[in-house]
């Protein structure tokens, strides 16, 4: 298993009623690898990032995350997902940030950091406390512990989404436009956290509209449009050289 | 002023029973109401049919006649019936029409949460059981405390509706004592201990508003 990609995608279909909103993605993620995945509005990215850790159900297509399946197909086109456990498991090896935060408006920030960790996990309060201090450091909010949500700024709310999500121990972070919902002024912060991550060589999907952070931190960009992947590559490449006329007249409408 | 302390210990008694009324009856109908609510949004199509059947027949009629059905018609329904004492009767009949309403609020709370928390949660792993206990049902909680005040408080008043069963509450003990002394110093009475436990209930929910006003959404 030690050659399993992180994330295995195999022609991955999905449709809201008869509209198809992935049209066969199939995408591969190696260990330590920043994937940006670009693309306009409405071309299923976030769908896509949705459907790996089944927020979605896909109506075709295989899904194998560190080499267990998720879902897969058969010969016939019958889309089989693994018995509920299992997925909750198989997805647990994920971590996920939302556009809108999501954090827990009843829980303060420490609280909301270590629900999961205790509820899911059964850990004790006093074992996983001081690893909830030690990633709230690392996101620069230490003194917000005992805040509630209500009363951060977007970033930090971000920021302790961020940490909320890696106190689960992930192995793959998928970040849903992360940025989107931030005031410009904020947005550094929650990228510089992002780059820290990337840094330490945490496996991470990317969707943004952040030109620069797709450019300088992640190691591929794919540009998705129209439900499929039109250009896949090493990040710098294809925003020197895109290839396609598509990626081309994107980056150009956005850079 | 004596007179008024004559009519006490008959009121004081009344008041007994409708408080016991009350309590037992809000005591049993907010969890029951709870799980109608959780029935009530289920994705099993018969499920949440059935309950909403059973809302609109719970709503849709006179809480006294159920009570007057329970107690007089139950007795003669093939299979279930069963003869009831007026208490457990009144009981059973108050119960089974505020889980009704209760259900109603708990369901528009929870359908209020947003669908991001679900996610949020979801992602992070927990079950929906999990998700219900310590994400959505805390927040529903906040929402949904002036809505279950107003029907708690509607409550103390309606237990006043068990006379129809010969039962004394406070408000028939104080209509005896008008009837039989030809004043209306009862009655006055029987308001104030009716304005003192809605006062009570009243500074309760306020005391509990404050509590979940630690945050804001």
């Amino acid at each position: 298993m030690m050659n399993d990609p992180m994330i295995r995608a195999v022609d991955v279909h999905k449709h809201f009623g008869p509209v198809e909103v992935l049209k066969g993605v199939s995408l591969d993620v190696a260990k330590g690898e920043v994937i940006a995945v670009i693309g306009p509005s409405g071309s299923g990215k976030s769908t896509f990032l949705r459907c790996l850790i089944h927020l979605e159900t896909v109506h075709r297509g295989t899904i194998r995350i560190e080499g267990e399946t998720l879902v897969s197909t058969d010969a016939e086109g019958h889309c089989r997902y693994v018995p509920d456990p299992e997925i909750r498991r198989i997805c647990g090896k994920m971590g996920m940030v939302f556009q809108h935060f999501n954090l827990f408006p009843h829980l303060t920030v420490l609280q909301n950091i270590i629900e999961a960790p205790m509820t899911v996990k059964g850990l004790r309060r006093e074992e996983i406390v001081p690893k909830a201090e030690v990633l709230l450091k690392k996101v620069g909010l230490l003194e917000k512990r005992d805040s509630y949500p209500s009363r951060l700024s977007g970033g930090q709310k971000q920021r302790v989404a961020i940490a909320r999500a890696l106190a689960m121990e992930p192995d793959i972070m998928l970040f849903d436009e992360p940025t989107s919902a931030l005031d410009p002024e904020l947005t550094g912060e929650v990228l510089r956290t992002m780059r820290q991550l990337a840094e330490e060589h945490m496996t991470m999907v990317v969707v943004t509209h952040e030109m620069a952070f797709a450019r300088e931190v992640a190691s591929r960009a794919i540009f998705m449009d129209d439900g499929l992947i039109v250009e896949a590559r090493p990040a710098r490449e294809l925003f020197a050289a895109p290839e396609h006329p598509r990626t081309k007249a994107f980056l150009e409408n956005m850079l | 002023m004596n007179y008024v302390f004559d009519i006490l210990p008959p009121l004081l008694q009344g008041t007994g029973v409708t408080l016991q009324v009350f309590l037992i009856t809000l005591v049993l109908s907010v969890p029951l109401g709870l799980a109608l609510a959780l029935m009530r949004i289920s994705r099993f199509k018969t499920v949440s049919g059935l309950v909403n059947g059973y809302i609109w027949l719970m709503r849709g009629t006179p809480l006294m006649l159920q009570m007057l059905f329970i107690y007089f018609a139950l007795p003669f329904v093939p299979v279930i019936g069963i003869r009831l004492p007026d208490f457990p009767a009144a009981i059973v009949a108050f119960v089974l029409n505020y889980a009704a309403y209760f259900a109603e609020i708990f369901r528009a709370g929870i359908q209020s949460i947003d669908r991001g928390q679900y996610e949020g949660a979801r992602v992070l792993g927990l079950t929906y059981a999990q998700t219900m206990r310590r994400i959505v049902l805390p927040q529903v909680i906040k929402r949904i405390l002036p809505p279950i005040s107003n029907e708690t408080i509607t409550l103390v008043k309606d237990t006043s509706l068990i006379y129809v069963l010969a039962m004394n509450d406070l408000l028939r003990a104080a209509r005896g004592i008008v009837q039989r002394d030809f004043t209306t110093t009862p009655f006055i009475v029987a308001a104030a201990f009716y304005l003192i436990m809605t006062l009570v209930l009243t500074y309760g929910f306020q005391r509990l508003e404050k509590k979940y006003a630690v945050y804001d959404e």
